[in-house]
C-alpha cells in the first residue's frame, strides 16, 4: 500500500533540490565558518593559518565582553518586556474588550510588519533633540522638564532601543498569547468564579497557570530572536555612542567587514551561536520543568 | 516529538474562526469601566501616533521641519518630497532591486519548500523525521555564522556584482521555516488521497503537483506572506552582499539615505520612510488576518 508513497526516485526529485540548496547555503557554510575561526585574513587578501589565536583573543577582548553583556542584557529585558506587555494586552483583549477586540488586535499588531529600518529611523527622529526637538522631548519640555539627549549616552540610547523593540512586537505576542487564553475552557473559569475567585486572584491562580505553556513557548521564541538583534540597533544607534550599544551580532559584522578580519569575525559568530544554543537549552529545560510541575 | 504538539494545537485554535472571534464572548459581563477605554485609547495613541507624525512630517519643507513645532501641521503640503525621494534619493531603484531579489527568492523557496514538505510528510520513508530535524536546526543558527563563507563563494564565483547572492541566500535561509510550515500543513491532508490518485494511473509526482498543491494553496499564500515580510525587511544579508550602490535594496538604501543629498533633506527622508512603511501597510490592510495567523503560527515552532 505504501509502495507509491515510498517511491525513492520521487522522494529524491521532491526533496533533493531543497536539501541541496539548504546544504549549500546553510550547512556547508556553518562548517566552513568553523574552519575560518582558525585563520586570519579575508576573501580579498587571502587567508593564513592562525592556530587558536582567535580564541585566546576572544577571551581577552574587552569589546567582546561588553558586546556579550549588552546582548544578554538586551535579550533578557526585551524578552521579558515583550512577553509581559503582550500578555497584559492579551488579558485586556480577552477579559475586557471581548468581541470588540478584533479591530484593536489588528491595529496593535501592525507595527510587527513594519521594516525595522523604517521603525529605527522613525524612533531616532521621534526621540531626537537636535536639529529639531522631537515629539518626546517637546512633551518633556511641555511639562517643564529639560530635553534629554537620548542618543548622547549609552544608557539612555539602550532604553530607547528597549522601548522601540517592545513597541514593535507587543502586538505580536498579544495575538500569540490571546490564542492561548481563548483556549481556556469556560467551565474552569465559571467554577473558579463560583468558588469566589475574581479579578487578580482569578488571573493569578487560574488563568496564569493555564496559559503557562503558551507563555513558555513565547519566551523561547522571543529569546531566540532577541539574542540575534541586529537591524534595530543598526538603524537606531549603529552601535553608538562609541560602542555603547553594540551587540555581538554587530561587533561580528564590524570586525569582519569594517576591519576585514574574517577569522576573528567567524570566532565571534561561533560564540554567538554557542550562546544562542545554550540559552535556548536552558530556557527549554526550565520551561519543561515548570510545565510538568505547574 | 516535542516540536509537533504546539503547532497542532495552534492550528486547532485558529481553525475556530478566521480571526479568533469566537472566544471571549461568553466571559463575565463586567461593566465597561472607564479605565478600559483610557487604556485602549492610550494604546492606540502609542501604536498609531508615531506613524501619523511621520506622515505629516514627510509633507513638510526643511524650514518648516526645523523651525516650527514638531506637533504642527505642515504649513505647505510638500507632496514633491515623495518624487524627490523616489528619483533624487534613488528610492525607485532600491524598490526595484528589492523586488528583483525578493520575488525570485520567494518563488524558489515556496517551490522547493512545498516539494520538500510533501516528501517529508506525505511520502513514507526511513529517516524523514531526522531530515526534518536537520532543516529545523537551521532556524536556530544565527545568520552571522554563514555570511563569511558565502561572501567568499559569491566573490570567487563572480556573483558579487549581481543580485544573485541575495536571491540564493534568502532562498537558503528561508527554507527551514518554509519546509517546516508546509510539512505541518500537509499533516492535514490524508495520505489515502494520493494512494487513490496513483491507482488511477497518475504518477506520484503528478499527484503532488495537480492534487496536493491546489489543496495547500491557502497555506502557500500564508507562508509566502510571512517570508515576504522577513525578506523584504531584511537588513543583515542585504547589507553584507550589496557592496555596490546600484544594488542596494530598499532597507540598505533607506539606511544610507541621508548621504545621497548634499545636506540632510528631512522631507524626502521622511517620505522615503513612509514609502517603505506604506508598502507593507498596503499588504497588511488587505490581508491582515492572514498575516497575523501566518506570523504567529510560524512562531510556535519552538
Amino acid at each position: 500500500m505504501h509502495r507509491v508513497l515510498g517511491d525513492r526516485r520521487a522522494i529524491a526529485i521532491l526533496l533533493g533540490p531543497a536539501l541541496l540548496v539548504y546544504s549549500l547555503i546553510m550547512l556547508v557554510p556553518i562548517v566552513w565558518s568553523l574552519g575560518y575561526s582558525f585563520t586570519k585574513g579575508n576573501t580579498i587578501d587571502g587567508f593564513s593559518g592562525n592556530g587558536a589565536a582567535n580564541f585566546s583573543r576572544l577571551f581577552d577582548d574587552p569589546a567582546v565582553r561588553d558586546a556579550l553583556w549588552f546582548t544578554l542584557k538586551y535579550a533578557a529585558i526585551v524578552t521579558v518586556g515583550q512577553v509581559v506587555a503582550g500578555y497584559l494586552l492579551a488579558l485586556l483583549y480577552v477579559f475586557f474588550l471581548k468581541k470588540s477586540s478584533a479591530l484593536i488586535r489588528t491595529l496593535a499588531f501592525f507595527p510587527v510588519v513594519l521594516p525595522t529600518v523604517a521603525v529605527g529611523l522613525l524612533f531616532q527622529k521621534f526621540f531626537q533633540v537636535a536639529p529639531q526637538t522631537g515629539p518626546v522631548n517637546s512633551l518633556l519640555n511641555a511639562v517643564g522638564l529639560d530635553s534629554i539627549d537620548f542618543f548622547g549616552s549609552a544608557g539612555s540610547a539602550f532604553w530607547v532601543l528597549i522601548v522601540m523593540d517592545i513597541w514593535r512586537s507587543m502586538g505580536f505576542y498579544a495575538v500569540l498569547l490571546f490564542a492561548g487564553l481563548v483556549d481556556i475552557p469556560d467551565e474552569v473559569l465559571e467554577s473558579a468564579r463560583l468558588d469566589g475567585a475574581s479579578g487578580l486572584r482569578l488571573i493569578r491562580h487560574i488563568v496564569l497557570p493555564l496559559s503557562l505553556p503558551v507563555l513558555m513557548s513565547s519566551l523561547i521564541f522571543s529569546i531566540n530572536g532577541t539574542l540575534k538583534v541586529f537591524d534595530s540597533v543598526v538603524a537606531l544607534t549603529n552601535g553608538g555612542p562609541g560602542n555603547g550599544t553594540t551587540p555581538l551580532t554587530l561587533y561580528m559584522f564590524q570586525t569582519s567587514f569594517t576591519y576585514s578580519d574574517y577569522g576573528y569575525g567567524s570566532t565571534i559568530a561561533l560564540l554567538l551561536t554557542v550562546v544562542c544554543l545554550l540559552v535556548s537549552l536552558v530556557v527549554y529545560r526550565v520551561s519543561q520543568r515548570d510545565i510538568t510541575e505547574g | 516529538m516535542a516540536i509537533d504538539t504546539p503547532v497542532k494545537t495552534s492550528a486547532g485554535r485558529w481553525s475556530r474562526g478566521p480571526s479568533g472571534n469566537t472566544g471571549p464572548s461568553r466571559r463575565a459581563r463586567a461593566p465597561r469601566r472607564l479605565w478600559v477605554k483610557i487604556v485602549v485609547t492610550l494604546l492606540l495613541v502609542v501604536e498609531i501616533y508615531p506613524l501619523i507624525w511621520m506622515f505629516l512630517t514627510s509633507l513638510k519643507s526643511n524650514d518648516d521641519y526645523l523651525n516650527n513645532s514638531t506637533w504642527s501641521l505642515p504649513t505647505t503640503w510638500e507632496w514633491g518630497n515623495y518624487s524627490e525621494a523616489w528619483t533624487t534619493g534613488h528610492l525607485g531603484l532600491y524598490v526595484q532591486n528589492s523586488l528583483l531579489a525578493v520575488l525570485p527568492a520567494l518563488a524558489l523557496m515556496l517551490l522547493l519548500g512545498t516539494a520538500a514538505g510533501f516528501a517529508l510528510q506525505i511520502m513514507v520513508w526511513k529517516g524523514r523525521s531526522l531530515t526534518l530535524l536537520v532543516f529545523l536546526a537551521g532556524m536556530m543558527v544565527p545568520p552571522q555564522m554563514i555570511l563569511l563563507p558565502l561572501f567568499t563563494v559569491y566573490f570567487q564565483a563572480g556573483l558579487s556584482g549581481t543580485l544573485w547572492p541575495l536571491i540564493l541566500t534568502y532562498t537558503g535561509t528561508g527554507l527551514p521555516l518554509t519546509v517546516f510550515m508546509m510539512a505541518t500543513y500537509y499533516r492535514t491532508v490524508p495520505r489515502e488521497l494520493f494512494e487513490a490518485a496513483t491507482i488511477d494511473g497518475a504518477g506520484i509526482l503528478r499527484a503532488f503537483w495537480t492534487i496536493s498543491v491546489p489543496l495547500v494553496r491557502n497555506a502557500l499564500l500564508t507562508v509566502g506572506l510571512v517570508q515576504f515580510f522577513f525578506i523584504w525587511n531584511d537588513l543583515l544579508i542585504a547589507l553584507t552582499f550589496t557592496n555596490n550602490q546600484d544594488l542596494r535594496t530598499i532597507q540598505v538604501g533607506l539606511l544610507n539615505f541621508t548621504g545621497d543629498f548634499g545636506a540632510t533633506q528631512y522631507g524626502p527622508l521622511f517620505a522615503a520612510i513612509c514609502i517603505n512603511v506604506f508598502g507593507t501597510l498596503l499588504i497588511y490592510l488587505f490581508l491582515n488576518q492572514k498575516v497575523m495567523k501566518g506570523l504567529t503560527s510560524g512562531a510556535v515552532k519552538g
